[in-house]
């Protein structure tokens, strides 16, 4: 059964706090300030048809309202 | 007699001593296979056998009028009228909480929320007491901030509200944090239930969550020994789900309600293991556990794994065979899963099934009742167990500075950052909310009760370091005194141990005083121990922690409306502090900030405390004052400061009646003392009928300042700036 | 009049949610499972964290069975309130405009906050009198309102926001302040402030009556004021 894997991610300009608190931390444990940081989610899921995962993130994985998703066809 | 010894000895390996080994070989006639091993290891751990503290909680009280199920089952309960009864019950989970504190805090509260629903109470409301190092080291603002993230996320999402609380920080807890959790639950009498298994022949009901690896060797081991370094433990902590749980909590309701069960026990620490033990225990049966119809998480699982594992979020049930399809039917319904993995028997033997073989077979009894005891080996000690305290406020500084320091301390100031986290209000039950009282209030009418209960939990680690009797008695005290302000009669104490190594002399001196301690208070004040927990071996390479009883108490009051709140109501009206108070400095917070660490406090008089509780009782409930608050932690001057913060109302009081010496009225501590405010024309009254236990007329309320004389010393100090000070002292740490 | 409760598995409120109603008319429990709205007045979606919270707040739920009824019941005009983890169902579900996202402070918060009531005109706030903002509790984690610049000023231009945290209040992060809305048509409106723990006196505030108080006077104006 072929696999995909999902990201979803905050839509670019929503205020990502948890992406703001993982830029502040690290500089505080002492690494180098990363630049833009962004938390999202990850779903991976194997499907029978993969013409249906746009719909499955339009209506269940993501909401288009205020985040992106990207979906990507893992090698068997 | 844990000794460096041949490493490859596996049962050293599982913690067993050489001894308890061959009391083992003695008592199967054989040698133990590795299933057997793994099971007597945990069974006769420290955390599931109490090997070293049994002997002792023999000297707790247990009896009471109002007792409705005592220790040893998974939580006591007290009757509270209207044919309902409060289960309730306090858990530590130290070691996993030091390892992983989200989980390990989460999956505390997970454990006591079961234990409560598991003798068929529903949980209505959960509070924790935590100890942490001090808030300046890094480690420690890391452990609170995921502790109390970890308490929010379960119990917030499961829809039980927390109510109370108490943190503290000590340099003793730095290394060995302290996570207690404590849960109450309601259930009308009829539907509570024991965990014995009964009837030969009925079915062995497991449900819940799959099982998996989690925890193996977890908890029963962790706590069996000191912790050098913890992280290669990690894979051992227990990961929970509060949703699963709160299906979990319906399930066990309504299978109960139904009538469907002869038995229920929860799982804990050391899994199926335990639970089946215990239940077999209980009833004089046996039982037979065939693992292969066990659901698992993962693939491959070993016999000893399954039979280990702490996979949270399961319950163990027995059932008569004529009523397994409902009880099936109801965890469908609920979406829980359901399988029946074994059956009770008469053999009186713990045995393990796979494939049809047995794989373990072991004597109940030898698992549960002929666990090996230990006496302990008491002696105090000469020289001083704990380094002082570090010193922050200078001797000699001007009293309102040190009022500011000592209101703004981690120890006292406000803990409102934590309590926020916490849904104080799911249930519709709380009348008194985290923050607004010395105790929290939940009505019983929506459970079709009268009147309401109160519950605190307390336990001053330091004062317990300078003198493990007296400071234990003061902790019962302190617990009661809390309740007192709702005008709440205790019904029942629940109490957590949490020591260091008590192989170790002075640990053990610490822990038979401080047991003698508990059951002193508690006979004095006629209040039965219901059940609780004991954790030891907290210490490491650095030293042990302050010996902390933290004792949890529920009580009992009429109608909760209209209770006199914290903070002054009125200005004009008078202060008085009720009570034998009889102030000292030593183990105070005061003391602690001058870093010093006294050894002995002053000795109490039970008598004169008890009658001084039941006089405050009824002022309260004849709503006879305006306001009450207890004198605790910094004494009266912080008591004071806190009403005015509380009110915006300032004061003004002259305490030379409480001491000679200006810091010790101000800032001594001790039990038996209340600072409430009344309405001028109403003061006689209260002075008349309060001058039997102890009554001190301090002042007015009014003007917008804490003006404050005692003796040579004296203070005036803005209600805004202490109000500043309290909000900042701990949340602006964390920021 | 008949309040429906909807009940899905993880709600924690509705107990809080049936006995607020009750206290103003009879109240049902919808199970989730069930498609049937059992011919109530009006249907309250409470608070809780429905199937854990998990993939997103409020994204499974939408999707049960008894969801299928409460849209046709709200796109017919029925009295529809979601409440917290209900006013993230109904945004789910596209029921109302916008959507909820993790507080600013990444924390759950659970305090006293003072609500502007801003439109008078839905059946659940037309007993709102005078101009004293509402004491109501909130408790969550994922409040902070949110809804993109067009819509957002459309939603205030057509008198879509029903509450606003007070001045000094807003405890999310929530843009404008805004604590609850509703739809075009104005008959379901959600809020993350839960009204049902500010009935009872000893709660501290009876504001939050104010809202149950609405509907029954709206749906059976015989019912005398509690």
């Amino acid at each position: 059964m072929p696999r995909a894997r999902v990201l979803i991610r905050p839509k670019e300009g929503i205020l990502d706090p948890q992406g703001q608190a993982v830029e502040r931390a690290l500089p505080a444990l002492g690494f180098p300030p990363a630049q833009h940081v962004h938390g999202g989610r990850l779903v991976e899921l194997g499907v029978e048809d993969t013409g249906q995962l746009d719909e499955m993130c339009q209506k269940l994985l993501a909401n288009p309202l205020v985040e992106d998703y990207e979906v990507e066809l893992l090698e068997q | 007699m844990n000794g460096p010894a041949a490493p490859t000895a596996p049962h050293r390996e599982l913690g067993l001593t050489d001894h308890e080994y061959e009391l083992i070989v003695d008592k199967l006639g054989r040698e133990p296979n590795g299933v057997e091993l793994a099971i007597f290891s945990l069974m006769w751990s420290e955390h599931c056998g109490y090997k070293h503290s049994k002997k002792q909680l023999r000297k707790l009280p247990t009896e009471g009028p109002a007792l409705v199920m005592g220790p040893g089952e998974n939580a006591g309960a007290v009757d509270v009228g209207s044919g309902l009864a409060v289960a309730f019950k306090v858990e530590s989970h130290n070691h996993p909480s030091a390892v992983e504190p989200f989980q390990g805090a989460a999956t505390g509260v997970g454990g006591i929320l079961r234990d409560v629903f598991a003798i068929g109470a529903r949980p209505i409301a959960t509070l924790n007491s935590l100890r942490f190092g001090e808030l300046d080291s890094p480690r420690s603002r890391y452990l609170l901030d995921r502790a109390v993230a970890g308490i929010g996320h379960y119990g917030n999402s499961i829809g039980v509200a927390t109510v109370g609380g108490e943190i503290y920080f000590e340099p003793s807890y730095e290394h060995n944090c302290l996570v207690n959790a404590m849960c109450l639950g309601i259930a009308p009498k009829e539907r509570l239930i024991r965990s014995a298994a009964a009837g030969v022949g009925n079915h062995v009901v497991l449900f819940g969550a799959l099982t998996g690896r989690d925890g193996i060797g977890g908890a029963s081991v962790l706590a069996s020994a000191e912790l050098d370094d913890a992280v290669d433990k990690r894979p051992s902590v227990q990961i929970g789900d509060p949703f699963e749980e709160k299906k979990l909590l319906e399930t066990s309701l309504e299978l109960l309600d139904r009538g469907l069960l002869r038995s229920l026990q929860d799982l804990g620490a050391a899994g199926l293991t335990s639970s089946a033990s215990e239940m077999a225990s209980g009833g004089k049966v046996g039982i037979d556990i065939d693992i292969d119809r066990v659901p698992l998480r993962e693939p491959g699982m070993e016999p000893f794994e399954i039979m280990i594992s702490e996979s949270q979020e399961r319950m163990l049930c027995v059932v008569e065979p004529d009523k397994l399809d409902e009880v099936l039917a109801v965890c469908e319904k609920w979406e829980v899963r359901a399988t029946a993995i074994g059956v009770v028997t008469d053999t009186r033997r713990l045995r393990v099934l796979q494939g049809g073989e047995i794989v373990g077979d072991m004597p109940v009894e030898a698992l549960v009742d002929d666990c090996p005891l230990y006496d302990l080996e008491p002696d105090e000690p000469d020289e001083p167990i704990y380094e002082p305290p570090p010193a922050r406020i200078a001797a000699g500084a001007p009293a309102g500075d040190t009022l500011l320091g000592l209101i703004g301390a981690y120890n006292i100031a406000s803990k409102r950052w934590a309590y926020e986290q916490y849904d104080t209000l799911v249930g519709s039950r709380t009348t008194t909310r985290a923050g607004a009282g010395d105790c929290a209030v939940l009505s019983l009418d929506p459970d079709g009760g009268e009147g309401a209960i109160a519950v605190a939990i307390d336990g001053n680690g330091r004062r317990v370091a300078c003198d493990p009797y007296t400071g234990a008695v003061e902790a019962v005290l302190e617990c009661a005194q809390n309740l007192a302000c709702a005008g709440a009669e205790p019904l029942g104490l629940t109490n957590c141990l949490n020591f260091g190594n008590p192989e170790k002399p002075h640990i053990a001196w610490q822990f038979v005083r401080a047991v003698e301690g508990i059951a002193a208070g508690c006979t004095a004040l006629g209040v039965p121990v219901t059940g609780g927990n004991v954790s030891l071996y907290n210490e490491g390479l650095e030293g042990p922690i302050y010996p902390s009883p933290i004792v949890g108490m529920v009580g009992k009051l009429g109608d909760p409306a209209d209770l006199p709140a914290m903070g002054w109501q009125r200005e004009g009206d008078a202060i008085l502090l009720i009570g034998p108070f009889a102030p000292a400095l030593a183990g105070s917070e005061l003391e602690k900030q001058r870093g010093e660490l006294s050894r002995g406090l002053p000795a109490v008089d039970l008598e004169a405390q008890a009658a001084a509780h039941a006089l405050v009782r009824s002022l309260v409930a004849e709503r006879l004052v305006s306001s009450i608050h207890d004198v605790a932690d910094g004494g009266a001057a912080v008591a004071l400061a806190e009403c005015s913060i509380a009110s915006g109302l300032g004061a003004r009081v002259n305490l030379s009646a409480l001491s000679e010496e200006g810091e010790v009225a101000l800032f001594g501590e001790g039990p038996g003392g209340w600072v409430v405010s009344v309405p001028p024309e109403g003061a006689d009254r209260v002075v008349r009928a309060a001058t039997p236990v102890g009554i001190f007329e301090l002042g007015q309320v009014g003007g917008d300042r804490l003006v404050a004389a005692a003796s040579a010393a004296s203070l005036a100090v803005s209600v805004s700036e202490l109000r500043d000070a309290y909000e900042a002292g701990v949340a602006d740490r964390l920021r | 009049m008949r309040f429906g409760v909807v009940r899905f598995p993880g709600s924690c409120d509705e107990i809080d949610a049936l006995r607020a109603c009750e206290t103003y008319g009879d109240a049902d429990v919808l199970w989730h499972r069930d498609a049937d709205l059992k011919g109530v007045d009006a249907v309250v979606i409470p608070g809780g964290f429905s199937y854990g919270d998990y993939l997103r707040v409020g994204a499974i739920a939408r999707f049960s069975p008894v969801m299928g009824a409460v849209e046709e019941f709200g796109r017919d005009g029925g009295p529809v309130l979601g409440i917290c983890n209900g006013f993230q169902v109904l945004c789910e579900a596209g029921l109302l405009p916008g959507a909820l996202l993790p507080n600013t402070s990444l924390r759950f918060l659970c305090r006293q906050v003072a609500v502007d009531v801003i439109n008078r005109d839905t059946p659940w706030t037309r007993a709102v009198e005078g101009h004293k903002p509402l004491s109501i509790p909130v408790k969550h984690t994922t409040g902070r309102y949110y809804a993109p610049d067009e819509m957002l000023e459309r939603i205030e231009a057509s008198g879509q926001v029903v509450f606003r945290y007070h001045a000094g209040h807003n405890p999310n992060g929530s843009l404008n302040d805004i604590a609850g809305v509703c739809n075009e048509q104005g008959n379901v409106v959600g809020l993350m402030p839960h009204p049902e723990h500010a009935v009872n006196p000893l709660s501290g505030s009876t504001d939050g009556g104010l809202l149950f108080q609405s509907a029954a006077r709206v749906l059976a104006p015989a019912v005398p004021a509690a």
